[in-house]
């Protein structure tokens, strides 16, 4: 399955990027996502091992099982206001 | 009709929030505006640059208003985030109640500022006057098992 994984903020400066498609087996959980995202480059490895995330615009734990086109957001600490 | 929950670009308007609350039946009425400052943990700050999970944000602000209202059943309530390039002394937030009596316009109106600290996905990088910029540390959002936050 391919999920759209967004960045924001901080992690988009890791990232070196605002979003990109990424391929993960079936039955894979956010926390799947956060650990391969991790191993995509050096600068993507500082990304916390389980920071805030939201999936199709609703915050879930990291245990969460993905779907096939979900919207998976990796939400650094929020500052508004 | 414009939503009661908004994030936009442009600068914030108090007076048409607090016309969209305006309710003959409610005597209290309460104003919060967060404004931009010049200064944070010893730094000078020149004007600050918030960014938005757009999409999101504005779900999660409708959920904190109708969360308020039922907590405190407050009559009307609008909020409004600004996000892009702010200077000092301009309006990054604004939030309208209004309600029959005043405690708990004053107590919903904490409440919506608080719940936007902890939860709302905006975040805000800080332009010093040395030049520098830095995004400004924030909150984890607290994530329940069932989902939400």
């Amino acid at each position: 399955m391919k999920v759209r994984a967004l960045f924001f903020a901080s992690y988009r400066e890791i990232m070196g990027g605002a979003e990109f498609d990424v391929d993960l087996p079936d039955g894979a959980t956010v926390s799947d996502l956060i650990t391969l995202l991790r191993g995509r480059s050096d600068a993507a490895s500082v990304l916390p091992s389980d920071p805030a995330v939201a999936v199709n615009r609703s915050y879930r734990t990291s245990d969460a099982l993905l779907a096939d086109g979900d919207e998976v957001a990796v939400i650094p600490p929020v500052a508004g206001g | 009709m414009m939503s009661r929950a908004r994030i936009t670009t442009e600068p914030i308007e108090p007076q048409a929030l607090l016309a969209g609350v305006g309710d003959p039946s409610r005597g209290a009425v309460i104003l919060f505006l967060g404004v931009v400052r010049n200064h944070n943990d010893g730094h000078g700050v020149e004007g600050i640059r918030y960014d938005a999970y757009d999409e999101m944000a504005r779900g999660t602000l409708e959920e904190i208003l109708v969360e308020a209202e039922e907590r405190y059943g407050v009559g009307h309530l609008a909020a409004v985030h600004r996000v892009g390039e702010l200077g000092i002394g301009e309006v990054s937030v604004a939030i309208a109640v209004s309600s029959a009596h005043r405690a708990e316009a004053f107590d919903a109106s904490r409440y919506v500022i608080e719940e936007i600290k902890v939860r709302l996905p905006v975040w805000k990088k800080e332009r010093f006057e040395d030049g520098t910029s830095e995004w400004v540390a924030g909150k984890q959002p607290e994530v329940s098992a069932e989902g939400g936050a």
